[in-house]
């Protein structure tokens, strides 16, 4: 048998039902692999290695009293944004250091609800804003494959954790691409749910109207399963949309045969480096040997979505982070009145990203600019969701890659924002329509980076996309490929 | 030089829970126990729209004759202030949950119609302390409802404010949308006001006065606010667009901020709530509960017990007082006589105690037995007097207290005589003054009987028996 931190979730689950191995067993190797690679990676922020055994004893002794639960017993990591009762939830930021979560978010308490064990927090841009976490205020993560690159983001310490074995799942927030891109960078399955389908409750907001929390697996059937727990509707977040979760584990093996695959023009017109081309459109030539057939759709407004984004974006996390002030919870710098503490604090405790973002939010807000760019991106918002529309008319789900390249170097795109932000080119079209999107792993550029595949289905329509997704993973080899780091004996025993 | 006067009313709605979590809606408490994620701002905490405050604020748009929009939403409002949680308050900007309507105030000479512009629903801020050495926040209060009432600027003076004030108050206790206690704060308004030379010159430059938390305060505020732009203008100088607090220990008023550093509150629309889309069935089922308003309830309660239009006035003006006389006056039947009781003794007794109607001992039930008592003549008024005390005081039946007290009236007319034999004979003198011509004796002796009748003489039949003795 492979080693525990090797097991995908289900095969974790198998080997929990099968008793081949406890939860305590389980969890304990994840706090070794931890220990012995994170110094590399730098994925995890925070873990309470005796909170983390307890809960794992826990699970195991439910296990015995013959009660269920579809997670009981798999240990699971939480990105720093995601609300966990008695962990701290610091988003990457020095201004919430000290603030200790008194609540559980929904997505949380639902996965803790089929037995899963939550330890550990996990490394991310500050506030969930950056695509390569160098904006963690903390220390970057490293990509499991080439430590000399970044891991995407912002919710790389997710992404990187499950690449390195650090975890078989973890969960990740997407405001723009923040699941997908690091997915995609690190080689590991990333969903984004669609708008309304997992409850932002405990979700410390970036910018409401296009958040979503979603899962990081080693294979789709584990993000499936996740998606599944999380899903439906709840009373706490008005935007969730009522009803059960979709089924997904039982819809994603039917085959894709018949399915017309959208292929946005607009994507393919430069724009993406070469070995990611290739490996993308060897993959639509994988789904067509499927029995799908690939058509070209358009949509039209792709240009103005990045602009569209950042102004949107920023002004409900100007709105969002406004909240972080000194007063009530997290870091507070003394000053002579109550606007001076606030200057102070958030000076202080907010990083140059952040703050650049702030004040872009502010400005696009601000009296005599609401009309010229607030209201005109809510409408190109709506033109862009119209194209989405009008695309899924004509095909079952989207493909496109998910990066226009593989990873790219530490220091590369820091210097140039504008350069950073379009990094997220392919995938911010899918928060602004409100629409469902995963990346699936489809090759190495280079035979070493891993570039992945984003498959967009409907709103609402995550049984499509997985149905793609999993006969695409199901035909290919990518699955269980690591990173070289997995096998560096160095460290264990000369 | 004319003022006019524009109202922005502050209503704490009267919910069992907070306006967006499920936190009570209780005035007071230990600090920060009325308290959770979502009243904090805390990170992560989204939230909920309570539908029954959409529910009382659309009743009151009703009441005031609004156009109620079905489908309408909620902003963030950006400020930074330490009473704010979120640093924005969850508010609608431009599509409220009512707009248009009307209140109808009542003058010394005539009747006004006072325009309203739009009512909308929002969160109340939390409630700073300030100490010695640093200040405190309470977040109880945090969440709270509020609905805001906008006035269009036709109030011309302090009273017509008051009056509106006042009104609106009643109505709003009238429909239980609000406790409408001051001392809580559950009604709080701010005040525009501007002067021009004539009714035909534009409006002048206005100026806020913030915060008033009583209407006699709002009152003061406007009678010294108004002088003091009058003042400024006679005086040649322009009145600057600014916000003024009023220290209505002190009696002035002074600057707080001018037009320059007045906020951009960059309200967007909140990407946490969907749109509150309403139903016109849910309006009209709404609708349908309506109470009779008071100036309805007030014509009414001529008609149907044929009291003064003043007596029906004073007691339609509170939906409490109004209900229990209702009650009374159908058990008994005897609409006037019923309103006689509330208007004296009740109304004089309430204010002594500082008991509120609905906490009273005395029954309208047993309202009704007393009149019942005094129009069988079985207990003159004096006596009557003595058992609404009694039952104001212990409550019980009246009956009863009659029985035990002995205050059955004698009204025997062998019994009365004796008594009036005995009186006679012991005032010689005022028999002298009635007969040469001094018609107040005829009452001191009256008096006489009933003070040795110990109260319980027929004081129609003793009067009847004096005059047949000493008559002409």
């Amino acid at each position: 048998m492979a080693e525990l931190t090797q097991l995908t979730l289900h095969e974790t689950l198998d080997a929990l039902a099968r008793g081949t191995c406890s939860s305590e067993d389980v969890t304990r190797a994840y706090l070794d692999r931890i220990a012995a690679v994170d110094d590399r990676i730098g994925a995890f922020l925070h873990l309470d290695r005796d909170q983390a055994l307890a809960d794992a004893r826990a699970a195991d002794a439910r296990r015995k009293a013959g009660q269920g639960g579809r997670l009981l017993g798999v240990p699971l990591a939480m990105k720093d944004v995601l609300n966990v009762k008695g962990q701290p939830c610091t988003c990457g930021s020095q201004i919430l250091k000290g603030y200790v979560a008194p609540y559980d978010a929904t997505a949380v308490a639902r996965l803790r609800a089929e037995g899963a064990v939550i330890m550990g927090r996990l490394n991310m841009d500050e506030f969930a804003m950056g695509s390569s976490n160098e904006n963690s205020s903390y220390h970057p993560v490293r990509n499991p494959y080439d430590l000399g690159r970044v891991p995407g983001g912002s919710s790389g310490g997710s992404a990187a954790a499950v690449a390195a074995d650090e975890i078989t799942a973890s969960l990740g927030s997407d405001t723009g691409g923040s699941i997908r891109q690091p997915a995609s960078f690190c080689g590991v399955v990333g969903v984004k749910p669609s708008y309304g389908r997992v409850s932002r409750y405990g979700l410390t907001a970036f910018a409401s109207s296009l958040d979503q929390i979603g899962p990081f697996t080693k294979e789709v059937a584990d993000a499936a399963l996740l998606t599944e727990v999380m899903s439906g509707g709840d009373p706490l977040d008005s935007t969730s949309v009522p009803g059960p979760a979709p089924e997904l584990l039982a819809t994603m093996k039917q085959g894709i045969r018949g399915f017309r695959i959208g292929l946005p023009k607009e994507y393919f017109q430069g724009g993406m480096d070469a070995a990611t081309e290739a490996l993308v459109r060897a993959a639509v030539k994988q789904l067509e040997a499927l029995g799908a057939e690939p058509v070209e759709i358009s949509l039209p407004h792709t240009e103005y979505a990045i602009a569209t984004y950042y102004i949107i974006a920023t002004a409900e996390a100007s709105a969002n982070l406004a909240r972080f002030d000194g007063v009530r919870y997290g870091n507070r710098i003394a000053g002579v009145d109550p606007i001076d503490m606030y200057e102070k604090t958030r000076s202080a405790g907010f990083g140059n990203e952040v703050k650049r973002r702030i004040i872009l939010g502010t400005y696009v807000l601000s009296s005599g600019y609401y009309d010229a760019y607030y209201k005109k991106a809510q409408k190109v918002r709506a033109l862009i969701r119209r194209d989405f529309d009008e695309a899924f008319k004509t095909c079952q789900a989207i493909v496109t890659p998910a990066t226009p390249s593989a990873a790219f170097g530490f220091g590369e795109k820091t210097g140039d924002p504008l350069q950073m932000y379009l990094s997220d080119i392919f995938t911010v079209t899918t928060n602004l329509a409100g629409i469902c999107g995963m990346s699936v792993p489809c090759g190495f550029a280079g035979g070493t980076l891993p570039v992945g595949l984003q498959i967009l289905g409907p709103a609402f329509r995550e049984d499509n996309m997985f149905r793609v997704a999993h006969a695409y993973e199901q035909a290919t080899a990518w699955r269980g490929k690591r990173p070289p780091l997995a096998v560096d004996a160095g460290r264990t025993g000369a | 030089m004319i003022a006019s006067i524009g109202l922005e009313v502050h209503v704490q709605l009267r919910t069992n829970t907070k306006m967006f979590c499920g936190c009570p809606n209780r005035y007071g408490g230990e600090p920060n126990t009325h308290v959770c994620p979502v009243c904090l701002g805390y990170p992560g905490a989204l939230p909920v729209i309570n539908a029954e405050a959409v529910r009382l604020t659309v009743m009151t748009g009703l009441l005031l004759g609004c156009r109620i929009n079905l489908k309408n939403k909620f902003d963030r409002k950006n400020y930074f202030y330490p009473d704010q949680a979120k640093n924005y308050q969850i508010s609608q900007y431009d599509q409220p949950l009512c707009e248009g309507g009307q209140l109808e105030i009542q003058l010394k000479d005539r009747a006004k119609i006072i325009r309203i512009t739009r009512i909308h629903l929002e969160e109340d801020v939390a409630k700073n302390t300030h100490f010695g050495d640093g200040s405190g926040i309470d977040f109880n209060r945090a969440g709270t409802p509020l609905m805001e009432i906008v006035t269009e600027p036709d109030m011309d003076n302090e009273d017509e404010a008051f009056a509106f004030l006042t009104a609106l108050k009643q109505i709003l206790a009238y429909a239980d949308i609000s406790d409408c206690n001051l001392e809580q704060g559950n009604i709080r308004c701010d005040i525009n006001t501007s002067v021009r030379p004539t009714r035909e010159s534009p409006l002048g430059t206005k100026v806020e006065i913030k915060n008033m938390n009583t209407f006699r305060g709002a009152h003061r505020a406007l009678a010294h606010e108004i002088q003091r732009q009058i003042r400024e203008v006679q005086r040649g100088r322009a009145i600057p667009q600014e916000t003024r607090r009023w220290d209505d220990d002190a009696g002035v008023s002074s600057s707080m901020r001018t037009k320059e550093y007045a906020h951009d509150y960059r309200y967007f629309p909140e990407p946490d709530l969907l749109p509150v889309e309403l139903t016109q069935t849910q309006v009209d089922t709404w609708a349908a509960l309506l109470p009779e308003r008071p100036p309805e309830r007030r014509e009414r309660m001529v008609r149907d017990y044929g009291i003064p239009d003043y007596d029906a006035g004073v007691l339609a003006a509170d939906r409490a007082i109004a209900d229990y006389f209702e009650k009374a006056a159908r058990l008994s039947g005897k609409g006037k006589a019923v309103s006689n009781w509330m208007m004296s003794e009740m109304m004089r007794l309430l204010t002594a105690t500082g008991q509120e109607i609905g906490a009273v001992k005395i029954t309208p039930e047993a309202l009704a037995a007393l009149v019942a008592l005094v129009e069988a003549k079985t207990i003159n008024q004096p006596a009557a007097k003595e058992v609404f005390a009694v039952l104001f005081e212990q409550g019980g039946d009246p009956q009863q207290i009659v029985q035990d007290r002995g205050l059955v009236q004698v009204s025997d007319t062998g019994a009365i005589q004796g008594l009036v034999d005995q009186v006679l004979r012991e005032n010689e003198r005022s028999v002298q003054d009635y007969r040469s011509g001094k018609e107040a004796a005829l009452q001191f002796l009256v008096g006489q009987v009933m003070r040795i009748s110990k109260g319980k003489a027929n004081p129609q039949l003793a009067r009847e028996l004096l005059l047949k003795a000493i008559g002409s």
